[in-house]
């Protein structure tokens, strides 16, 4: 076995994304708190602790890129690394995410609650789970659960839909609701950027287990 | 959405082959005395591409390539089956009717270390042409100074064309075993190895070559550097025990091998 | 332990130069004595005069002659048929048992004591073919003493160039015979004229097999010339001519009572030392010439 330092390695890269994965859905559940709580307190400390997730993409970009240069690696390897650089990305915009949304839930708080949030923290639930079995399904290499993921992409835009016909209707009742509304469906958009984010981990993942790109290639072709 | 319909890379079930072949080989073994050195190896060799034969050492690459030129006709002991088909013309060239100097006139062979004849530049390149029977002066001339071109070695050379081969520095020498064998315009050039004497600049020059050399000559090269396979060919096949394991495009070899073992070889996991 | 293993060292040392100054001074010693002896002899007239019964007019022009037509004559025969022999053995020959027992046969003849090739030439040249005691009996006796030597140091030669050359004029599409010729000859020319010299130089000095085909020891003319006033203007009698040889001419000096004779003898060897001497020079200068040209 000759190349067991480049495994180990490798092991210490996906332990490294498992780490930002995880600071990453820590931060959605915090920021969802801090909304549906109205805990501005809460809120401020998801905003600071963002710099983390961003070192740690950083340090990951480095790590690739140095995998890259002095093992210049092939096949498996290869899409190992690659997919990890562009994983730590889109983690990196994730955790932007749920900055965005602890900033707003800052604004909102200082309105009274325009009406009791249901469906935001379901398609905030449904969002970190698809982050959470995005990045298992990278690190078990595991192209069935990161399949699943792409389907509940779905259930994200339909739900997503649902609260924005709510919102309107508030806003065209009452034109004083309309700055919490606007707020309160940035955060859904928010919300289904972040399952998109978390297709794109799947997609890559895809890559990875079976060297074939799925990504922009209409869902209805058999995968 | 946007959803564009693009169209799936093939599965490892329908890899794609080469449409326009200069050579294939079906079935093609070999033996010394008693040692299978090649196993029914069927690879096709596609016509003006780069095709690059890679494997541990030992595992038969360069055996197979001097099959084509039936160089081990040289030694005692040594046995063809299966065929090597040249095209146009589809001649198997292991057939008992064919001569093997017939052979390798239409064929070039670079070797793994530069080895010019002891004789000046000019005779060097001029020798294939020679034994052609090629003796008007002024043709001989302008063939060697094109071939030298060819091999992007006529600056350096020009002045010194009668000087020893051997004075040139190692990268030179190998450029000019590589001029000697395109003097004679041949069909296929067999590539026996030809960097692993070099130093990564000579490397990296002969390379360039490779590539300028391709819209001209088919290429047929034995390489164990892994990352050159990956960087001058267009296909790739991996070998093993004298065994081919799997051929395919050698981008897709190189990011998506459908064999295990290919796999573990590119990615140096072997044994 | 250290201190034991550089005392063995010193030891062996002491023993190596011991051995290699007797040698050498036995060498120096041997020479001294000729150049002492024999050097005043030497002058214009020893060189060009017959032998004679006063050792004061007695020179060594006939031996001087004779061993330079015998070289000539052997070195023509026993060259291209040595050199032929060996390409044939090294390029052409498959590997059977036959050409396995030639090789041996052939190493082993290098071995075999001059005196058996002058019994053999006596037999072969001298009575079968009745060839007499000539020029040509003498050189073809020398051509096969020399032969063995020629074959081995050839068959050396061509081997020692490198399988790639070989495989480069192949691949270009020459044939064997193209190979042998614009390559393999050219190449090893080195390594096989230094066999060849050197065996020369061992033929020229060679007493036993020219004694035993019955040399003369004492002889007052020169072979015809090989320059006729009359058309075809070449002749070959020479080939058939009497003879003798510097190492005869020394011999039958030495076995004569006298100081004089002693002397002469002692000039005609150191004549034939230079001459040995000069063929070695020759081979090492040829070496030296050639090697700088070849290289891989």
């Amino acid at each position: 076995m000759a190349q067991r330092h480049f495994d180990e390695e490798l092991a210490e890269l996906k332990n490294k994304l498992a780490r930002m994965a995880g600071l990453a859905e820590d931060q959605i559940d915090k920021a969802l708190a801090a909304l549906v709580t109205r805990d501005s307190a809460l809120a401020c400390r998801v905003i600071e602790r963002d710099h983390k997730v961003n070192a740690l993409d950083v340090e990951i970009d480095e790590a690739c890129i140095e995998l890259l240069a002095l093992h210049q690696p092939a096949a498996h390897d290869l899409r190992l690394v690659t997919t990890a650089m562009k994983i730590s990305t889109e983690l990196e915009r994730i955790s932007d995410l749920s900055e965005n949304i602890s900033e707003r839930a800052i604004e909102l708080n200082e309105e009274p609650q325009l009406k009791p949030y249901i469906d935001i923290p379901r398609i905030g639930n449904l969002a970190r789970v698809m982050v959470k079995e995005s990045i298992d399904a990278f690190v078990k290499e595991d192209s069935k659960l990161a399949r699943k993921v792409l389907v509940d992409d779905d259930l994200v835009d339909d739900l997503m839909e649902q609260l924005f016909r709510e919102l309107l209707s508030f806003m065209m009742e009452n034109p004083h609701t309309i700055s919490r509304a606007i707020r309160l469906s940035f955060v859904a958009k928010y919300l289904e950027r972040m399952a998109d984010h978390a297709t794109n981990i799947a997609e890559l993942v895809v890559y990875l287990v079976e060297g074939k790109i799925i990504r922009h290639t209409s869902p209805q072709v058999p995968l | 959405m946007d959803v564009m319909e693009l169209p799936h890379l093939e599965s490892p079930e329908d890899r794609v082959w080469p449409k326009l072949l200069k050579a294939e080989t079906r079935a093609l073994s070999f033996s010394y005395g008693n040692r299978l050195a090649l196993k029914n190896v069927s690879v096709p060799i596609a016509e003006y591409k780069i095709t690059a034969l890679i494997g541990p050492s030992g595992c038969g690459k360069s055996t197979f390539l001097r099959c084509f030129n039936r160089m081990h006709d040289l030694y005692p002991g040594t046995r063809y089956e299966g065929e090597i088909l040249l095209h146009p013309g589809s001649r198997n060239i292991l057939a008992r009717d064919v001569d093997p100097i017939e052979v390798r006139m239409r064929l070039a062979m670079v070797f793994q270390k530069p080895n010019p004849f002891p004789k000046s530049v000019y005779e060097n390149v001029a020798y294939g042409l020679k034994v052609r029977g090629l003796t008007d002066r002024r043709a001989l001339e302008e063939k060697v100074e094109q071939a030298l071109r060819s091999a992007a070695l006529w600056e350096e050379v020009k002045d010194r064309l009668s000087a020893q081969a051997t004075s040139l520095s190692g990268g030179q020498q190998q450029r000019l075993c590589m001029a000697r064998a395109l003097a004679t315009d041949p069909e296929l050039l067999l590539l026996d190895e030809p960097t692993s004497a070099l130093d990564p600049i000579a490397t990296a020059n002969i390379e360039e070559l490779l590539l300028d050399l391709k819209q001209r000559v088919t290429i047929l090269i034995v390489t164990h550097n892994m990352q050159q396979a990956a960087r001058v060919s267009d296909w790739t096949a991996f070998m093993y025990l004298g065994e081919l394991v799997e051929f395919g495009l050698t981008k897709q070899l190189f990011t998506n091998p459908s064999k295990k073992q290919t796999e573990d070889y590119i990615t140096g996991r072997f044994g | 332990m250290i201190r034991r293993r550089k005392l063995a060292e010193a030891l062996f040392k002491a023993l190596g130069l011991f051995s290699l100054a007797l040698a050498i001074g036995t060498l120096a010693l041997l020479f001294g004595a000729l150049i002492s002896e024999g050097a005043g002899r030497i002058d214009w007239q020893f060189l060009t005069s017959f032998p004679s019964r006063r050792a004061t007019q007695a020179g060594i022009l006939p031996a001087l002659v004779g061993s330079s037509l015998i070289m000539l004559v052997t070195a023509v025969v026993g060259i291209p048929l040595g050199v032929a022999a060996a390409i044939y053995l090294e390029e052409y020959a498959r590997r059977t048992w036959l050409t396995e027992l030639i090789e041996v046969t052939v190493t082993n003849l290098a071995g075999v004591p001059s005196i058996i090739f002058g019994l053999l030439a006596l037999g072969l040249f001298v009575y079968m073919l009745g060839l007499g005691t000539s020029i040509l009996t003498a050189s073809l006796t020398l051509a096969l003493l020399i032969l063995p030597v020629v074959i081995v140091t050839t068959r050396e030669a061509i081997r020692a160039i490198p399988v790639h050359i070989r495989e480069a004029a192949v691949a270009l599409g020459a044939t064997k015979w193209q190979t042998v010729f614009h390559h393999v000859l050219p190449y090893s020319a080195t390594g096989i004229l230094t066999g060849i010299i050197l065996a020369l130089s061992r033929a020229i000095g060679e007493t036993a097999p020219i004694v035993t085909i019955g040399a003369l020891t004492f002889i007052a003319f020169l072979p015809p010339a090989p320059v006729t006033t009359q058309p075809p203007f070449i002749s070959f009698e020479w080939l058939m001519s009497p003879f003798t040889v510097m190492p005869i001419q020394m011999f039958a000096w030495v076995s004569r009572p006298g100081e004089d004779f002693a002397g002469n003898a002692a000039a005609a060897g150191l004549v034939l030392v230079c001459m040995t001497l000069a063929m070695n020079g020759l081979a090492i200068y040829v070496r030296y010439r050639m090697r700088k040209r070849v290289s891989w």
